[in-house]
């Protein structure tokens, strides 16, 4: 790859280039500074936040008498307190900030005290009086089927008949896999502070994806014009979908203090409230069935993804859409049938999570091909390969037609790069060999559609101004959460004026300078917000183009900007020179920006459109090891191709993949969200929820962007959407896991392992392999 | 109660200076001391419980005739402990407005994303680049398993650490040691705040003298378990005394060939060089022991002290054959270091007794000696199962075992079942299995959320087997490479 940021720093080629993130000096110096790290105005109060105890109780006393006398604090709040509409939801109505009378899990916020420290914050609400009257609680997905405990009524995806194509193929399996959730492990938890202006004004710093709807629920809860309300943030220290939604109860909490109070006030949740009270990545159970030729070719697939939500909607209607529209990942499945149960539960309301819910519904079909190259005692990659879109079909289940296939040539292009057949020869040959340490391998695909499939959100605003030093301010309704998002739409704007990227001010996202913006989710950060503020700089470019065409006389096309100058006609200037003439003769230099994806449309009602302006593509070859006496497990080796498109930043790019790789092995592996029979999380701290470390990357990592790589549609600079997708590239290690397994029992049987792949189920399924092999 | 007359202040180095902290709460954790009371925001709260690394700060410290550079994790370090110690942040680095040769790497390999952990990495990586050899014993993951990322995937982060440039200031370090040495405290620390004292006596006997003046109080030692009373249970301790300023309690002692005797307050990787050399087992067990950053802090005989049921030194020094050397006043008994372990929560030490030393016999060369932990991640996690086995075979008869487990019982316990089922039979497959049968009556493990009853006592049986299969010659999953095509 090519590195270099002193390099590039300066150049006038910045697009395409790998450029540090523009934050990167201030991270290694501890300079950039997050909400916590703000100073803290005078009169600071700190909020601490009261939980239910209980999974599904009517609080029968809620006595706080002890925690409002108790040293330094100076408000309490409970659902009394909330002068709005007292519901946060962001889809259904169906979630209160502050709950009146029903609890609904362990762990909800139940009140909030603001005191003059932390410390005296927290002591004072752990003197509550709570007292609970418990309902019947649903904590399981199993428990929730059962009692038909739905967020929305259960949906179907159609294409063809799949049951008849099912049962007219010459072969059919069918099966169950269970898949964890997952806790985002931001590293800077949830953090907001507000502080009061005139008239009752909020301003709002939060650590969201989200402003605009952080704007709007405060307002709502406060029952405030969305005017009154500005929400800002620079940065977060990491949000992967955990800061969509959930960063807003706490932001909304401060405002509470804050419009009780006339104080500035600030929440920070401890690492264990945090995991306790915000909502994760929704666990599923996926019953599958496939149909399929002796070449395992499918002829039909079907299946029903049960989803635990959490006891409230959140985004769960979207992100188990998305789970649908991925249970093809990139096969041609000819007939399908895909049926989405949504299950309330009395658990933490389940979020969004890069990926939102596709590595859920892609974990179905995987399984289904490893199981058919099993029973066929064929290589897993070759019924990959001959079922992909573009080689066995292009119809998928909700009516879109692949035109962009290129999960063949990735595939076929990485198997020769890592060896894989031969490597598959020699693992086979190794654990013939090898009785107790067993090696797996799997090379799989990803297909992710891009887009919101909630159609309103793809649309974007940016903010440009031009001053009359040359020097430009940068704004967009996109959020920076690490991903690089405000380089790249930087890098689109220098390229735009042809100027060095310093003169380039990347700023921070405010709802009073772009309003109406969508979350920073669905990957869409760069093609949205890249392409609003080309917009806007064309917009400023094209008045600073007839000013100089009317000025040096030469028509408009004569007039080009290149090296931080402008050549019109027979005259040449810098830009700033130019952008100094044009002001005095009343050219205005700032502008928004607007951008829309075209073509997408959705009939949510039959499950059919175009959801996805286009698809992004990869693929990831996993070699693993067991240990079939105890479970453990290692990842031995990764190799990666993925798809970005042009690369609008390959450094950007590869540590979106890398990264989103290794946070997917997490989920599948070492990540277990445990909960007890009370429907408390156990695993609520880095000492018993276990993300990878430095130590499970392996030493043998070989990542790559693919080099023909080209979006087809008109995306910003042909980019591609990069953010999720590679998540998904980890699939390969569950795998490989699998793989592993069943050799344990020489290919004989289909191993049942469930996600995460702890040590505990792998030999598990190791004893039940070994066990079903002997019955055969 | 006594209050201490006229105390001193803390005193100790930041970017070089001497800085003075009195009339503290002594728990005030140093992360809160930046953050707040300085308003050095640089270094990060993740976690507050020494898991996840973005608090890591340098401590310089005069060991013996030289200084080290430690990588600890600042939120679960009390202010005391800075006394007579030099403190680096991620703000000490950037010199002139010119990074530091570990930042500019970490820049250049494009080592930050969201940047929140990063600061964390960059003083990890910084006590790496100063710290010196023969104490290295750390590889690159090893220094960095103590550091969460989660959104580089770590790639990155390791180039910059395989690229960076030397420290650029030799000079510099001379300057600080010359400041360092000069701020060594001769006197006790005794800090007394709002009724509450902290003690950090000098000397052995004073340090014996004070628990039994105060057998209430906490003894402090790395602070690695204590620091989460006060950061995660909210606890208040009334009154705490660190033995981390005791000379005698950091002495490693032991000839080449005989027993190795580790004082209370010898951190983990105070002796790792010597358990490398010595103990090969020990030192790949605790490489996995918590983070770089706690092993900095946490000691040998902590992780005995507090009875933990799940410690990873416990199963490994029972199954070594390790004695306990405890101590109150001017009384010393010894005892095996099984019988120290009553019950759950129970130690059998008395009132104003402590733990001294713990002696670890030489195991012979010829004898069978495993240690294995068993975790859902494979560095800085808390065991579900560990195991020490320890069997001497003669003529192909097993003489005796020791056979010891963690986080099979409410306490780390020996298989009493199954080292009858070893001892005087034949060292074959099928004696160990008989013995792995056994251990069902040696244990009922619980379920937890690390791992279920069945799973432990499956894996516990397996691992003696896999004893057995390494001696003859079987792989080990730690030492695989990749396939080759």
């Amino acid at each position: 790859m090519a590195d270099s940021t002193a390099a590039t720093l300066g150049t006038l080629t910045a697009l395409h280039a790998a450029i540090a993130h523009d934050s990167a000096e201030k991270h290694v110096a501890g300079e950039a500074l997050y909400i916590d790290d703000l100073p803290e105005p005078a009169g600071l109060l700190h909020l601490y936040v009261g939980q239910s105890g209980r999974a599904h109780a009517r609080v029968t006393r809620l006595d706080l008498t002890a925690v409002r006398a108790a040293p330094g604090v100076v408000c309490v709040l409970t659902s009394a307190d909330v002068p709005g509409r007292n519901d946060i939801g962001p889809v259904q109505n169906d979630e209160p900030l502050l709950p009146e009378g029903i609890v609904r899990f362990v762990g909800q916020p139940l009140f909030a005290v603001a005191a003059e420290t932390l410390p005296k914050a927290r002591a004072a609400a752990a003197m509550a009086v709570i007292e609970y009257e418990d309902l019947p609680p649903l904590l399981t997905i199993e428990a929730a089927r059962a009692a038909n405990s739905l967020i929305e009524d259960s949906q179907t995806m159609r294409l063809g008949d799949a049951a008849a194509a099912i049962a007219a193929a010459p072969h059919a399996l069918s099966g169950t896999l269970a898949i964890g959730g997952q806790d985002h492990f931001y590293l800077e938890g949830q953090v907001a502070l507000v502080v009061p202006g005139e008239d009752g004004d909020l301003h709002v710093w939060s650590s969201t994806q989200n402003p605009t709807e952080t704007q709007h629920l405060i307002a709502r809860c406060l029952a405030l014009p969305d005017h009154a309300i500005a929400v800002e943030v620079r940065r977060m220290g990491g949000g992967f979908g955990g800061k969509e939604t959930q960063s807003i109860h706490y932001a909304a909490l401060a405002a509470l203090v804050t419009a009780k109070t006339g104080r500035p006030a600030k929440v920070r949740l401890d690492r264990d409230d945090d995991m306790v009270m915000t909502g994760k990545r929704h666990a599923f159970i996926t019953d599958w069935q496939v149909g399929f030729d002796g070449d395992g070719v499918l002829r039909g697939a079907a299946f029903e993804l049960a989803a635990r939500c959490g006891h409230s909607a959140d985004l769960s209607i979207a992100i188990n859409d998305r789970a649908m529209f991925h249970a093809d990942n990139a096969y041609a499945l000819k007939a399908a049938h895909i049926v989405s149960h949504r299950l309330r539960t009395n658990t933490v309301s389940d979020t969004a999570f890069r990926g939102f819910g596709g590595p859920q519904g892609m974990m179905g079909i995987e399984r289904a091909i490893d199981a058919i190259a099993l029973r066929l005692g064929k290589d897993a990659l070759d019924v990959r390969l001959a079922n992909l879109y573009g080689v066995a079909g292009d119809q998928t289940p909700y009516g879109q037609t692949v035109t962009d296939a290129v999960a063949f040539e990735l595939m076929t292009e990485l198997a020769e790069s890592c060896a894989y057949r031969a490597r598959r020869t020699a693992i086979a040959k190794w654990n013939a060999a090898n009785p107790t340490l067993k090696r797996g391998l799997a090379l799989t695909p990803v297909k992710f559609g891009i887009s919101f499939t909630a159609n309103h959100l793809n649309q974007a605003g940016a903010l440009v101004h031009v001053y009359t030093d040359g020097s430009i301010h940068l704004n967009h309704g996109g959020t920076e959460m690490g991903q690089g998002l405000n380089i790249k739409v930087a890098q689109v704007v220098a390229h735009e004026f042809q100027v060095p990227l310093e003169r380039v001010k990347i700023t921070s996202t405010r709802t009073d300078k772009v309003p109406n913006t969508s979350a920073t989710a669905a990957s869409s950060g760069s093609d949205l917000n890249g392409m609003a503020a080309q917009a806007a700089a064309r917009t400023i470019k094209d008045r600073l183009i007839a000013f100089a065409a009317k000025e040096f006389t030469c028509k408009p096309a004569e007039v080009v900007f290149a090296m931080d100058g402008v050549t019109a006609g027979a005259t040449s200037l810098t830009f700033a020179e130019l952008v100094r003439r044009a002001y005095f003769d009343r050219v205005s230099l700032s502008s928004t920006g607007y951008y829309r994806t075209p073509e997408i449309h959705y009939d949510r009602a039959r499950h059919q459109g175009r959801p996805f302006y286009y698809f992004a593509y990869g693929a990831a070859c996993s070699e693993v090891a067991i240990d079939t006496a105890t479970g453990e497990n290692r990842v031995t080796r990764v190799d990666i191709l993925h798809d970005v498109g042009r690369s609008l930043n390959p450094a950007v790019d590869l540590g979106q993949i890398e990264g989103g790789f290794i946070q997917g092995m997490g989920w599948l592996t070492t990540e277990e969200l445990v909960f007890d029979a009370k429907g408390a999380l156990k695993t609520h701290a880095p000492s018993t929820y276990k993300i990878p470390t430095a130590g499970d990357r392996p030493d043998a990592f070989n990542v790559a962007i693919w080099d023909r790589g080209e979006n087809r549609e008109a995306t910003i600079h042909r980019s591609k959407a990069v953010g999720e997708p590679p998540l998904m590239l980890a699939i390969s290690v569950f795998s490989a896991l699998t793989d592993a397994v069943a050799a344990a029992a020489d290919h004989k049987v289909m191993p049942n392992l469930d996600a995460p792949a702890t040590p505990e189920r792998i030999l598990a399924a190791v004893e039940d392999v070994r066990r079903r092999a002997a019955d055969v | 109660m006594t209050k201490p007359a006229k105390a001193r202040p803390i005193r100790f180095l930041l970017d070089g200076e001497v800085r003075e902290l009195a009339d503290i709460d002594p728990t005030l954790t140093v992360l809160n001391l930046l953050r707040y009371e300085l308003r050095r925001t640089g270094t990060k709260e993740g976690c507050a419980e020494g898991d996840c690394g973005a608090c890591t700060v340098v401590l310089g410290e005069v060991v013996e005739d030289f200084v080290r550079f430690r990588a600890v994790n600042a939120c679960i370090l009390f202010a005391p402990m800075l006394d007579g110690r030099a403190l680096f942040t991620v703000e000490s680095l950037k010199r002139d407005g010119k990074l530091h040769p570990v930042q500019r790497a970490m820049v250049e390999s494009h080592a930050s994303q969201c940047g929140f952990c990063t600061p964390g990495f960059v003083m990890s990586l910084y006590a790496r680049q100063r710290d010196r050899p023969p104490f290295h014993t750390t590889t690159l993951k090893d220094a960095l398993a103590g550091n969460l990322c989660r959104c580089t995937g770590y790639g990155p982060i390791l180039a910059a650490g395989d690229t960076m440039g030397p420290d650029p200031d030799e000079a510099e370090i001379e300057a600080l040691n010359k400041a360092l040495y000069a701020i060594q405290p001769k006197k006790s620390l005794a800090l007394a705040y709002k009724g509450r004292q902290f003690f950090a006596p000098r000397t052995a006997d004073e340090f014996a003298a004070l628990f039994e003046t105060y057998p209430d109080a906490t003894v402090l030692a790395g602070g690695t378990d204590v620091g989460l009373w006060v950061t995660k249970q909210g606890r208040t301790l009334q009154t705490l005394i660190s033995l981390n300023e005791v000379r005698e309690f950091k002495f490693i002692e032991g000839p080449p060939d005989g027993d190795l005797r580790l004082g209370a307050a010898v951190r983990y990787e105070d002796v790792q060089w010597v358990f490398e050399k010595r103990y090969p087992e020990i030192f790949q067990l605790v490489r996995r022991l918590g983070g770089l950053q706690v092993r900095n802090l946490g000691t040998v005989c902590g992780n005995i002290a507090n009875g933990s049921p799940i410690g990873d030194m416990p199963p490994a020094l029972i199954a070594a054959g390790a004695t306990l050397v405890l101590r109150k006043g001017a009384i010393r008994r010894e005892l095996p270091l099984e019988d120290y372990f009553l019950a759950y929560g129970k130690q059998d030490r008395r009132p104003g007794e402590f733990v001294e030393a713990v002696v670890i016999p030489k195991i012979p060369a010829d004898r069978i000696f495993r240690l294995y932990k068993l975790s859902k991640r494979f560095d800085q996690d808390i065991s579900a199962v560990c195991a020490g086995i320890s069997i001497g075979v003669e003529a192909g008869q097993v003489t005796d075992a020791r056979i010891a487990f963690g986080g099979m019982a409410a306490t780390p316990k020996r298989a009493a079942a199954c080292e009858a089922a070893l001892t005087g039979q034949p060292w074959t497959e099928a004696t160990v299995r008989a013995a792995a049968e056994a251990l069902a009556n040696d244990f009922q493990p619980i379920d937890d959320m690390r791992a279920s009853a069945a799973y432990r006592l499956k894996a516990a049986q397996n691992l003696l087997i896999r004893a057995f299969a390494e001696g003859a010659g079987a792989a080990r999953l730690a030492d695989l490479e990749p396939a080759h095509g």
